[in-house]
C-alpha cells in the first residue's frame, strides 16, 4: 500500500498534496498497489472530504494533541504509530519545508530509506526507481531505495501538475484512526507563524520580470539589469544569493523561500537555475535565459536562450529595445 | 558553549559535470571543490555565538582525504579544532551513512549545539542534520534564520535553551523554543560571511585535526539506503531556441522574437 501524507494547516490543504497523489497514482497504475491518503492534524475532516475526490482506496484522518501545533517530535511520534497500524510499502510526501523538518527524523527513527526531492517514478531493470536532481540540477539520478519497507519518498513541488489527478467515480471512503502517543515527549515549543513585513511588492501579478542571479557579479551591476527592466516594462527580481547579499531587498526574491511568479515574460540574467529558484518561476509562459554557461540548468526550461556575456548582451538589448 | 559545525566539501559552482565509467558517480579527479555554501553560513553563525557566549567551535566533516582543504579553511576563519571522519566511501555516501559516521565521531564530545547547513549543493538530500539529531537523541529545528541562546536571566528563551527563527515557505517565519543540547540546520543568508585573515590562516596550521576512521561503513560507494543506479545529464523539458551570433546580433534577434513570435513585449 502507498500511504500519502497530506499537508494541511488549520483546515487549509497545501495544494502540493495533490501532486503527491499524482505520484502515487502513477506508481499504483504499474504496481496495482492500493493508495491510502492520511490527513494529520486538527480540522482534518474538511480536507479529507476534499481529497476523497481523487481515485484512492481510502482517506484516513488522525487527530491528536501531539499534532497541534506542528512540531517535528509530535509528527514523528504520531506518524510512527500510524505507520505501525497501516504497514505501508511506501510513504509519499510533498517536499515542503514541513516535510523536510520531520520526514528524515521519522525515517531515521524507523531506520528506513528516504529519497527526497523526487520528480518522477520509473521502472529500471524491474525495480522501481525514483528520479531526482543532484549537483544543483546539473545532473539527474535514478535512485532505488534499499532495505525493508516502508520507503519514504518526498516529491518536489511542481513534479506533477494538479490537473493530472485522476478523480474517482465516487468519493473515497473516510475513516478516523486512533493512535496512542505520549505528547510529553515533545521538546519544541513553537510560537505562531508570522510574516516579516507586509509584502510591498507583489511580483505574482507582474506581466514581465527581469531576474538577476550570481552572474551579475557585483552590486553596482544591478543598475544595468534595472535599465533593461525599464526598457521592457518589467519588474526587477532576483534569486536567493542576490537577496542574501543585500543587493536587492528580500521581497524581490523568486523561489521556494520567496515569491512564486507566473509572468508572460521571465528573463533570467546570470541565473544558473537551481531547483529552489525554478519552483518559483516554472509558471512563466515565456522564459528567456542569458548565461555564459551552456550547461546551466536554466536552459532546460528556457524558450529562448543566449549563451554569452550578459554585460555585452544586456546593453545591446537595451539599445535594440530603444531603436 | 561547545558548538559543533558539520561542513561538507562539494564541487564548486564553475564545475562542469563529468561522469565516471560506472555512470553512477562523477569523475572526482576533474572536479574542483569548495565549502558547501549553507555550511559556511552555519560556521559563521557558530563563530558569532562563540563570540557572544564563549566556548569553542569544533568543525566536523565526513569525507575522503581531500576534505582537509575545507577543514583548514574553517579553522582559518576561526574554528578552534576539527574532527575528520576519513574514508573514500564517504564521498558519495547517502545521508544515513554520513549522519551515522558523524554521530559516532561526535559522541564523546557531548556538544551543546550542533549546526549544519540546511542541505548540500551536491546530493542535496536535506537530511543529514535531521537524521543526526535523531541519532544523537537531540531536539532539532530546520531552515533557521536567527538563533537566540538563553542566558539564565529571562524566561524566553528557556535556560539553558534556545529560541530560533524558522523560515517557512512564501515569506512566513516562526519562532520555536527548545532545550539544549540541540541540532539546527542553518539557512543561507542568516548572516554575512567573514573571510579568513592571514593571521587566521597561520593560526590554523597549529590547530588540532582529529582523524577518525568510520567503524561501520557499508562496503562500496552508495551501498547505504539509497542506490544510484544511473546518473545522467537531464533531458530538456522545453525545446530551447538558442540564439547565435555576436552579442549585438543575438540581442537584436532576441528582441525581435519576443516582439513578433512570443508577443510578450510591445
Amino acid at each position: 500500500m502507498i500511504l500519502v501524507i497530506a499537508e494541511q494547516r488549520d483546515g487549509k490543504l497545501n495544494r502540493a498534496t495533490w501532486e503527491t497523489i499524482v505520484g502515487a497514482q502513477q506508481l499504483a497504475k504499474v504496481s496495482g498497489a492500493p493508495i491510502t491518503v492520511l490527513v494529520p492534524g486538527a480540522k482534518a475532516a474538511g480536507v479529507a472530504a476534499e481529497l476523497a475526490a481523487a481515485q484512492t482506496n481510502e482517506v484516513v484522518t488522525v487527530e491528536h494533541a501531539a499534532l497541534e501545533p506542528y512540531t517535528p517530535d509530535g509528527f514523528t511520534a504520531t506518524l510512527q504509530a500510524v505507520i505501525a497500524q497501516l504497514s505501508p510499502a511506501y510513504v509519499f510526501l510533498p517536499h515542503t519545508y514541513q516535510t523536510r523538518d520531520f520526514a528524515p527524523k521519522l525515517a531515521a527513527r524507523l531506520d528506513r530509506a528516504i529519497v527526497t526531492d523526487v520528480t518522477a517514478v520509473k521502472a529500471v531493470a524491474g525495480e522501481t526507481a525514483f528520479v531526482r536532481p543532484m549537483f544543483q540540477g546539473k545532473l539527474t539520478a535514478d535512485i532505488v531505495p534499499q532495505g525493508p519497507a516502508p520507503h519514504f519518498i518526498t516529491f518536489q513541488i511542481g513534479a506533477y501538475r494538479i490537473d493530472q489527478v485522476v478523480k474517482g467515480p465516487a468519493a473515497a471512503p473516510l475513516r478516523a484512526l486512533d493512535v496512542t502517543v505520549d505528547a510529553s515527549t515533545i521538546r519544541q515549543k513553537p510560537e505562531a507563524p508570522f510574516q516579516q513585513a507586509r509584502q510591498a511588492v507583489d511580483l505574482s501579478q507582474a506581466e514581465r520580470i527581469v531576474s538577476v542571479g550570481r552572474g551579475i557579479k557585483e552590486q553596482s551591476n544591478i543598475a544595468l539589469a534595472q535599465q533593461l527592466a525599464e526598457a521592457l516594462g518589467a519588474e526587477i527580481a532576483a534569486s536567493r544569493p542576490i537577496c542574501d547579499a543585500g543587493w536587492l531587498p528580500m521581497e524581490r526574491q523568486v523561489g521556494s523561500s520567496g515569491q512564486t511568479v507566473a509572468p508572460k515574460l521571465y528573463l533570467a540574467l546570470g541565473i544558473s537555475g537551481a531547483i529552489q529558484h525554478l519552483v518559483g518561476m516554472k509558471g512563466a509562459s515565456t522564459v528567456v535565459a542569458i548565461n555564459k554557461d551552456p550547461d546551466a540548468p536554466i536552459f532546460e526550461i528556457a524558450d529562448f536562450g543566449i549563451v554569452g556575456d550578459l554585460f555585452e548582451i544586456v546593453p545591446a538589448m537595451i539599445a535594440a529595445l530603444k531603436a | 558553549m561547545k558548538i559543533a559545525v558539520c561542513i561538507k566539501q562539494v564541487p564548486n559552482r564553475e564545475w562542469q559535470p563529468r561522469l565516471d565509467d560506472s555512470k553512477t558517480w562523477i569523475r572526482e579527479q576533474d572536479a574542483a571543490f569548495e565549502m558547501n555554501e549553507p555550511d559556511a553560513y552555519a560556521l559563521e553563525e557558530a563563530l558569532r555565538l562563540k563570540e557572544k557566549h564563549g566556548g569553542e567551535v569544533v568543525v566536523c566533516s565526513a569525507g575522503p582525504a581531500r576534505v582537509s582543504q575545507v577543514i583548514r579553511e574553517a579553522l582559518a576563519r576561526g574554528a578552534d579544532r576539527a574532527i575528520h571522519v576519513e574514508d573514500d566511501g564517504l564521498a558519495s555516501a547517502d545521508a544515513f551513512t554520513t549522519a551515522d559516521a558523524l554521530a559516532a565521531a561526535m559522541k564523546e564530545d557531548e556538544f551543546d549545539l550542533v549546526l549544519t547547513g540546511l542541505q548540500s549543493d551536491d546530493q542535496g538530500f536535506a537530511q543529514v542534520g535531521v537524521v543526526l539529531a535523531e541519532r544523537l537523541g537531540r531536539p532539532h529545528a530546520t531552515i533557521i534564520m536567527e538563533v537566540q541562546i538563553g542566558d539564565g536571566g529571562s524566561q524566553r528563551p528557556p535556560s539553558p535553551g534556545l529560541r530560533v527563527k524558522r523560515e517557512l515557505e512564501g515569506g512566513w517565519f516562526q519562532w520555536v523554543a527548545m532545550p539544549l543540547p540541540a541540532v539546527l540546520t542553518i539557512q543561507s543568508g542568516i548572516n554575512q560571511l567573514r573571510y579568513a585573515t592571514l593571521k587566521g590562516i597561520m593560526a590554523a596550521k597549529k590547530k588540532e585535526i582529529r582523524k577518525v576512521s568510520p567503524t561501520s561503513l557499508p562496503a562500496g560507494a552508495s551501498a547505504g539506503k539509497q542506490k544510484i543506479v544511473s546518473l545522467y545529464v537531464p533531458e530538456k523539458a522545453k525545446k530551447t531556441q538558442i540564439i547565435q551570433g555576436s552579442p549585438a546580433e543575438a540581442a537584436k534577434e532576441l528582441v525581435r522574437k519576443l516582439r513578433d513570435e512570443a508577443r510578450v513585449i510591445a
